[in-house]
């Protein structure tokens, strides 16, 4: 059965299942708020808690251990309907290194709801990339909401992106706070594509607290019809050296609307910070450019948004 | 004398105010088919404004009076995608940076029918294939590497009229090659060209040529008699009385 369930979650979403079979390998499937399938490979060890009303999973990796291969996380749901609840506990040893990729896939969803809450420690000098991707329906139909601490070591390196891949945005509403140790490197990427109805808010905090920690934090959002966009940045600097960029992008078409915040707080003489943040309509010169190419107005925007998202 | 049958794109007393400011006046112009046409003139003599009306941009169309015949219809009415649906294109002074956008991807929305296509573009304009394609058009590229993909990307749409404005301006010497096999290669399609340029070499490669200034287009005729002029300084405009005597002295003495 939970093969069977995996696949058509794989098959709608149109994601490749090749890690979900590969015995070297780490993944963990989750349906709903059950655990279809596991493998984990050494280092790694994953226990689970099943409840009725949500999972938690605590995830380890081992001091010094890297993983050749992405970690893959699916967070699915084979119904059209239901409630997810994540609950993720990971902590990375001193010098580990991973590349967790979870899939959040709602191929059918016309009332879903994905919560996370997910706890992430990154020890000194450990590695850890996470990258989110999300399969939704093509009306939209889901609510996600993530909330993510991030906590990073001495020397630690932490990228994390969010993209959607597939479908409608629904409503989005992510919230990730992170605090950085000393020589530590942070990034965090957002890109949401909204229309139609979609509502999309993102919260990214960090405080660069060790010294010469750095920090970068990207959204580029694109919302039309009458979808709307509110991105909340804020960088505190807090430490001798430290540096960060908060860099914000959103295009406004149509009769959405979008809002962005970006809040930098410099709290030592020999912090630097910077940011920047556009949002407005699509470059008149941009395009015009792609016009004069022989594009129509919709396609020309609808290919410089596929740029500014990719 | 020329027929109707030769013109591709004939001017009719065309002008254009920009926030209140007349940019263009009077311009009555004929461009044969086939031909490399030359436009010359000084800073802000209004050969960028020139093509942005031809192209039928926003904000200078709707701006621009008198008419514009292009194959014999008048074209003040279509907007700029129906403009390069017909064949007319521009390659621009200063191309737009696009985030994000892979050339390989630019090159196909210009008109490149396969990766070959994309390839043999960019190489044709000193761009290597293997190093650009799947970069970015944005402002990681340099000043020069971006006016080559400007004219990689003019060549796939396979315009019948273009306007190349200013395309060797922050090209090295030994690229200037690509240029004019770029315009040999416009002229074996029997593409027209509008070559706008400051670079006497460039306008060599230019049949005809026309000298603006200040919004009017005060001569025209051989490339070569009007590179002349036009190089030696000399710009029998009315709104230049003070060069015009300089010019005037200099012959006196
Ligand atoms: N939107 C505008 N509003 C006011 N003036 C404008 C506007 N656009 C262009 N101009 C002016 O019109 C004149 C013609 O500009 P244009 O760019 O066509 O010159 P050009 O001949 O191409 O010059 P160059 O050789 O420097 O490229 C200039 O004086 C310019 O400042
Ligand atoms: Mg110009």
């Amino acid at each position: 059965m939970s093969e069977s369930a995996i696949a058509t979650i794989y098959e709608a979403a149109d994601l490749d299942p090749g890690p979900v079979h590969d015995p070297d390998a780490a993944h963990l499937v989750v349906d709903g708020n059950r655990v279809l399938g596991r493998n984990l490979v050494a280092g790694l060890t994953a226990e689970v808690d099943e409840q009725a009303d949500g999972v938690r999973l605590v995830i380890r990796l081992a001091e010094a251990t890297v993983l050749e291969r992405p970690v893959h996380l699916c967070f699915g749901m084979s119904g059209d309907s239901g409630q997810q609840q994540i609950d993720l506990d990971v902590e990375l040893a001193p010098r580990a290194g991973a590349i967790f990729t979870a899939h959040c896939a709602f191929p059918f969803a016309r009332d879903v709801e994905h919560r996370m809450q997910a706890d992430i420690r990154v020890g000194d000098h450990a590695t850890y990339r996470y990258r989110e991707r999300h399969v939704h329906g093509r009306t939209g139909g889901v609510l996600v909401v993530p909330r993510t601490r991030l906590r990073l070591g001495e020397g630690a390196r932490v990228t994390t992106d969010f993209e959607l891949l597939r479908g409608r945005v629904g409503e989005v509403d992510i919230d990730y706070r992170s605090t950085c140790g000393p020589d530590s490197v942070l990034e965090m990427d957002a890109r949401v594509d909204g229309r139609a109805d979609d509502r999309i808010a993102i919260r990214e905090v960090a405080g660069l607290e060790g010294e010469r920690a750095r920090g970068v934090l990207t959204s580029r959002v694109a919302v039309r019809d009458r979808a709307r966009a509110e991105i909340h940045n804020e960088l505190t600097a807090s430490a001798a050296g430290t540096s960060g960029h908060v860099d914000c992008k959103e295009i406004v078409t149509g009769e959405a609307t979008a809002s962005a915040v970006p809040i930098v707080l410099v709290q030592h003489p020999r912090a630097h910070v910077t940011h920047e943040a556009a949002v407005g309509s699509v470059d008149h010169k941009q395009l015009q450019t792609l016009m004069a190419r022989g594009l129509d107005e919709d396609e020309a925007v609808a290919l410089i948004i596929e740029g500014l998202l990719s | 004398m020329t027929t109707d049958d030769d013109a591709i794109l004939v001017l009719e007393n065309v002008g254009v105010a920009r926030n209140g400011q007349p940019i263009l006046a009077g311009i009555d112009a004929t461009f044969q088919r086939g031909l490399v046409h030359a436009v010359v003139g000084p800073n802000g003599a209004g050969k960028s404004t020139l093509a942005a009306v031809i192209m039928g941009l926003e904000g200078y169309r709707e701006a621009t009076t008198g008419v514009i015949r292009y194959e014999g219809a008048v074209i003040g009415q279509l907007d700029v995608t129906e403009r390069a649906r017909r064949g007319i294109a521009l390659a621009w002074q200063e191309p737009a940076r696009f985030e994000g956008l892979r050339i390989g991807r630019l090159l196909e929305a210009s008109g490149a029918s396969s990766d070959d296509e994309v390839d043999a573009a960019l190489h044709d304009a000193g761009l290597e294939p293997d190093r650009y394609r799947q970069r970015a058009a944005d402002t990681t590229l340099s000043g020069g590497e971006r006016k080559k993909l400007e004219l990689a990307s003019i060549m796939v749409m396979r315009p019948r009229f273009v306007m190349l404005d200013e395309p060797d301006s922050g090209i090295d010497v030994a690229s200037l090659d690509h240029i004019f096999a770029a315009l040999a290669t416009l002229q074996e399609r029997e593409t027209t060209v509008v070559l706008i340029t400051h670079s006497p070499t460039v306008l060599r490669h230019a049949e005809r040529a026309m000298l603006m200034c200040c919004g009017a287009i005060v001569d025209r005729g051989d490339a070569e008699r009007i590179g002349r002029e036009f190089a030696s300084g000399c710009i029998p405009c009315p709104h230049h009385p003070r060069q015009v005597a300089r010019h005037d002295t200099r012959r006196a003495s």
